[in-house]
């Protein structure tokens, strides 16, 4: 497996880093298996699914209930064990051969992404500023400069203004801004999100697919989202089209310039 | 107890004692400006041991009869006038601090109008028997003996010599005062210990059970900081943060409300700064293992279950 060296240090969020032609992939899952239960209750939720995205890119994953939808963005969310298959985020080996080689899967997840949600489960008692604080002090930054960056970042989403407003003010549309700024607050180059737009009608929709647009491009950052919302289709480079865990056809999007990709 | 007027004049008498007063104790209710009161009635013999310590205002009694010393704790004033059986007593006199051992406060009147109240408070059955002067009962009835003794003589020796030559029992102040933290306070102690105890649990059971269930509502929360990479310790901070914060608003109510409501109490509660500081150990503990259960449920989060619905 070609494991590509670390991008250089990590550039402030509002620098564009230069667009690379042929980056080594951010997220690059194998051959990836898992299966629930086993004998006659045993559920084959995925089947050696392998998929790679790139540094700016913006991928669905899209299928029915239970194709596996979930269950893939748990391992590369780094939540869920493999039962095999191996997986590379940002250049570093995680999972070889359905073993993980890190012990601390908290802190790789800290350090290397950033998820958002349906809801965006921010932290009801902390206000927008400290909710994406929060996740720069638990990576270890000081509290000044957490707060500093959260600024930043919750300027940079478009939602500065409410930097002070608890997360039962905020409209749907700004909570989801907030939670986008938090799963940047530690620079990660992988984003997940799980249905990020499903709460949302389709004018607010639009605005966060294209912050997330932007941020792939700007970060050159690998989003993966999960989503069953057809307004937005057309958004991503990619949809892989999952059925029974097996990975059935993967449609590049022609408007957005996608790259077509082999299975 | 039980003794008669004579007893004093043999305690007088065993060398060693400087000066004996007879005494009678009897607890008594009284109404007062339409309020109920309850009063521990000492009768004593004015001129000899045992009456009123310093007063903080007033007279001590100077007529053998109708006057009275009573604690400021009754709420009493001077001049004040109080029924007591038969009888009309006017406050000559104040003490603080005079409370007997079961709270009530003190009040002094002499020995004589002490046994005319108990005898006018005695049950009528009785009260014919003793107006017969019959079977052994008498007007002249008294409680107790106090006596003073002459500088450096040992209170054990004459106790010991009153006990054996008397056959009566003697207690020394020592003894006194380790009776009654022994047996008195220490009974009402262990009453009032039982008590607080039982409501300790209760509200531990209820702390620990509004953890739980702030908890259990903050699941989605737990699980997204699980999800993120928060470590446990973060996570357990925050439940124990919560705990804590509720300990803290019930116990800064509940000290503001005794603090403000015990002076109304009907007995003397003496709260010591000890006291308080024990108190808030123990809400501090109540709530550390209250907040148990909560963290033990914030650490079985899956932290799968942010993502999706
Ligand atoms: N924890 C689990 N235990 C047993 N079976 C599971 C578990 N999680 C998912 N599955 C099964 O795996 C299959 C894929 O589930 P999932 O990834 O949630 O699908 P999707 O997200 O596409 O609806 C389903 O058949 C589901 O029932
Ligand atoms: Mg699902």
């Amino acid at each position: 497996m070609a494991v590509a060296p670390r991008e250089s240090d990590a550039t402030a969020a509002e620098k564009p880093r230069a667009p690379t032609q042929q980056s080594a992939p951010l997220v690059q899952a194998v051959a990836i298996s898992k299966h629930f239960g086993e004998g006659e209750t045993r559920v084959d939720a995925l089947r050696e699914v392998s998929i790679d995205v790139n540094p700016g890119e913006v991928v669905a994953l899209l299928g029915p209930s239970g194709s596996g939808k979930t269950t893939l963005l748990n391992v590369i969310g780094c939540i869920l064990d493999p039962s095999a298959g191996s997986l590379s985020l940002d250049g570093e080996l995680v999972i070889e051969n359905g073993r993980w080689l890190r012990g601390n899967l908290r802190q790789l997840r800290l350090e290397k992404i950033g998820f958002i949600f349906q809801f965006h489960n921010l932290i009801p008692f902390l206000d927008a500023t400290d909710n994406v604080a929060l996740v720069r002090q638990l990576a270890g930054a000081d509290a000044a400069a957490s707060r500093a960056r959260a600024i930043e970042l919750l300027d940079y989403l478009e939602v500065g203004h409410r930097r002070a407003s608890m997360p039962a003010k905020l409209s749907g549309g700004e909570a989801q801004r907030v939670a986008i700024a938090r799963a940047l607050a530690n620079r990660p180059r992988i984003i997940l999100a799980d249905e990020p737009t499903a709460a949302l009608d389709s004018k607010r929709a639009s605005i966060v697919m294209d912050l997330l647009r932007k941020v792939a491009l700007e970060q050159q950052a690998a989003i993966i989202a999960v989503t069953h919302d057809d307004k937005i289709f057309d958004r991503f480079d990619r949809i892989y089209n999952l059925r029974d865990g097996r990975l059935d056809a993967v449609e590049a999007m022609p408007g957005i310039g996608g790259r077509r990709t082999g299975l | 107890m039980g003794g008669r007027g004579d007893t004093r004049e043999a305690i007088a008498r065993i060398a060693g004692v400087e000066a004996a007063g007879s005494l009678t104790y009897q607890t008594v209710e009284a109404e007062h400006a339409g309020r109920k009161l309850r009063l521990y009635v000492i009768g004593f013999e004015p001129t000899r041991p045992g009456g009123p310590p310093d007063l903080v205002a007033g007279r001590h009694i100077a007529r053998s009869h109708y006057e009275m010393v009573a604690d400021q704790a009754s709420g009493l004033t001077l001049g004040a006038r109080l029924r007591l059986g038969r009888s009309d007593f006017t406050v000559v006199g104040l003490t603080r601090n005079q409370v007997a051992s079961g709270g009530d406060p003190a009040t002094f009147i002499t020995l004589l109008d002490a046994q005319k109240l108990q005898f006018d408070l005695a049950p009528p059955a009785a009260r014919v028997q003793i107006a017969r002067g019959g079977g052994g009962a008498s007007r002249d009835t008294i409680n107790a003996v106090v006596a003073r003794l002459q500088s450096g003589t040992a209170p054990d020796t004459v106790a010991e010599a009153v006990r054996r030559w008397k056959h009566l029992s003697a207690i020394t102040q020592d003894g006194q005062e380790s009776i009654l933290t022994q047996s008195l306070v220490d009974r009402a102690r262990r009453q009032i210990g039982l008590f607080t105890s039982l409501l300790l649990i209760v509200s531990a059971v209820i702390i620990a059970l509004i953890i739980y269930t702030m908890t259990m509502e903050k699941l989605k929360q737990i699980a997204t900081l699980k999800l993120i990479g928060a470590p446990d310790r973060t996570i357990i901070g925050m439940i124990v943060q919560q705990a804590l914060a509720l300990g803290l608003i019930g116990f800064t109510i509940g000290a503001t409300l005794i603090f403000n409501i015990k002076d109304y109490f009907p007995r003397r509660v003496v709260l010591e700064p000890d006291n308080v500081l024990a108190l808030a150990g123990i809400v501090l503990v109540v709530c550390l293992l209250s907040s148990g259960l909560g963290v033990r449920a914030a650490l079985k989060v899956d932290p799968a279950t942010a993502l999706g619905g």
